[in-house]
């Protein structure tokens, strides 16, 4: 088989078992709905001030959520030995690793669609820049997070406190995405400046890490 | 303690007393801060034995990576634990400085924030050590001190920027700028001094996590043989 073809076929998997079960959306969901509505009472802002706050809002709903897929991501591998199986076979790792980003990266999406029309509810959210710059930051930063998640959730697995342990790792190596993603979609609700430099700095940002994952991906999987 | 090894710390010693020496007595005190600005010959060699120490424990952890030694590993661990702690002390002199000279303790400007950043990140990194178990653990840190060291030029940009979007209300800097001889003389014994101490940690906590490592392999063996010799 080849790399696409595991790649493909570890994919369709995960998609067909998230969509027969639906733990991690829903899950995801009622969490970011829980974030939103909390921070609501906690904030209680005006339109004009939830424009401002909006931007850090959103993503660190979205960053706390993906949280919550990330850690499920190779949980299910390890019933039953399917990642040691995984190990023996001659598959290439990378394969599996970018199946297992590419499934996150869809739930995530999946997510923020669903959850975007919340916020402009009940924030009273009404955009000053263009809007489709808000879709391409959610395209780079969604990566961005889920490529390194999906990566550390790889390592946390092996650790003690598994479920602990992924957002103590991954937040501090994610805080310029999320600075990136925050001051971006900041500058375009209220056009107040140009975001071009947060989109090429997550432009980066992306590049770079999923060659690191990529580079690195072998050394995890075989971790004894 | 091996001679060499003790003829090192004994000549350490003896710098960090001169260095401590010049940085309270000789240097002069400076003009519009006063003599909180001596902080200054503590708080900068602090930040380069730090960076430093980080520096080590990313190629250390690539050497582990393609040589797959556990001394390797081992030097990684220390350099990383050595490194938190320097970046501590930089982290509490800072705003011990800042208080009286700028009015404020912590100010989000590019480099204390980047300074922080890195704290975490080390910090994190520690923190899976001792969470992992096993001889994974070496391969998962090793991973993980390469992420951060890739991640920490991505944050410096990236918070320098957006603190030139918004501008800190602080302006003031370091004592960066045209520093008296004098000065600098007691800055580069205290810079070497530091070094030095920085270097006896460092090689102390090495030869700890080897004999670490040593027993943990004596006990595996041990087990190995059904728990008696």
């Amino acid at each position: 088989m080849s790399a696409f073809g595991v790649t493909r076929a570890t994919l369709l998997k995960d998609l067909r078992m998230e969509w027969r079960s639906k733990d991690a959306i829903n899950s995801m969901l009622f969490f970011s709905l829980l974030v939103v509505v909390i921070f609501s009472f906690a904030f209680n802002p005006t339109a004009e001030e939830s424009r401002q706050i909006a931007g850090g809002l959103i993503w660190v709903s979205f960053l706390f959520a993906a949280v919550v897929a990330l850690n499920q991501t190779w949980a299910r591998e390890l019933r039953n030995q399917v990642l040691d199986a995984y190990r023996v076979s001659p598959a290439p790792p990378n394969a599996l690793f970018l199946a297992k980003a590419l499934g996150n990266f869809l739930f995530v999406m999946i997510l923020e669609a669903l959850m975007a029309p919340l916020f402009v509810v009940f924030y009273q959210l009404r955009s000053v820049g263009p809007v489709w710059q808000l879709v391409v930051v959610a395209l780079l930063g969604t990566w961005a997070l889920v490529v390194n998640g999906t990566f550390f959730a790889a390592m946390s697995i092996r650790t003690r406190s598994r479920e602990i342990m992924l957002p103590l790792i991954l937040f501090p190596i994610s805080i310029p995405a999320l600075l990136a993603m925050v001051d971006s979609t900041t500058g375009i609700l209220t056009g107040e400046f140009s975001p071009d430099f947060w989109i090429k700095m997550l432009l980066v940002y992306d590049v770079v890490f999923t060659s690191v994952c990529l580079l690195l991906f072998e050394s995890v999987l075989n971790a004894e | 303690m091996k001679p060499l090894n003790l003829l090192f710390v004994v000549i350490t010693l003896g710098l960090l007393g001169f260095s401590t020496y010049q940085a309270l007595f000789v240097a002069p005190t400076e003009q519009t801060m006063g003599e909180v600005q001596r902080i200054f010959y503590y708080h900068v060699p602090s930040a380069w034995v730090a960076g430093l120490c980080f520096f080590v424990n990313f190629l250390a952890s690539v050497a582990y990576l393609v040589k797959r030694s556990s001394n390797a590993d081992a030097l990684a661990a220390a350099s990383a634990e050595v490194g938190v702690v320097f970046c501590t002390i930089v982290l509490i002199t800072g705003p011990i400085w800042g208080r009286p000279v700028w009015g404020i303790w912590w100010t989000w400007d590019a480099r204390l924030t980047t300074t922080l950043v890195l704290w975490l990140i080390y910090v994190s990194y520690l923190i899976l050590r001792r969470f992992a178990s096993g001889s994974q653990t070496q391969t998962l840190a090793a991973v993980l001190a390469i992420f951060g060291f890739v991640d920490v030029p991505i944050v410096y940009m990236s918070i320098r920027w957006f603190r030139t979007q918004h501008p800190s209300p602080v302006i003031a800097g370091g004592a960066n700028s045209g520093l008296d001889p004098i000065m600098l003389h007691a800055f580069f014994w205290n810079l070497l001094a530091f070094t030095c101490v920085g270097i006896i940690l460092v090689m102390a906590r090495y030869r700890l996590q080897k004999m670490e490592n040593q027993v943990e392999a004596e006990h595996a063996e041990l087990a190995l043989q059904g728990g008696v010799r």
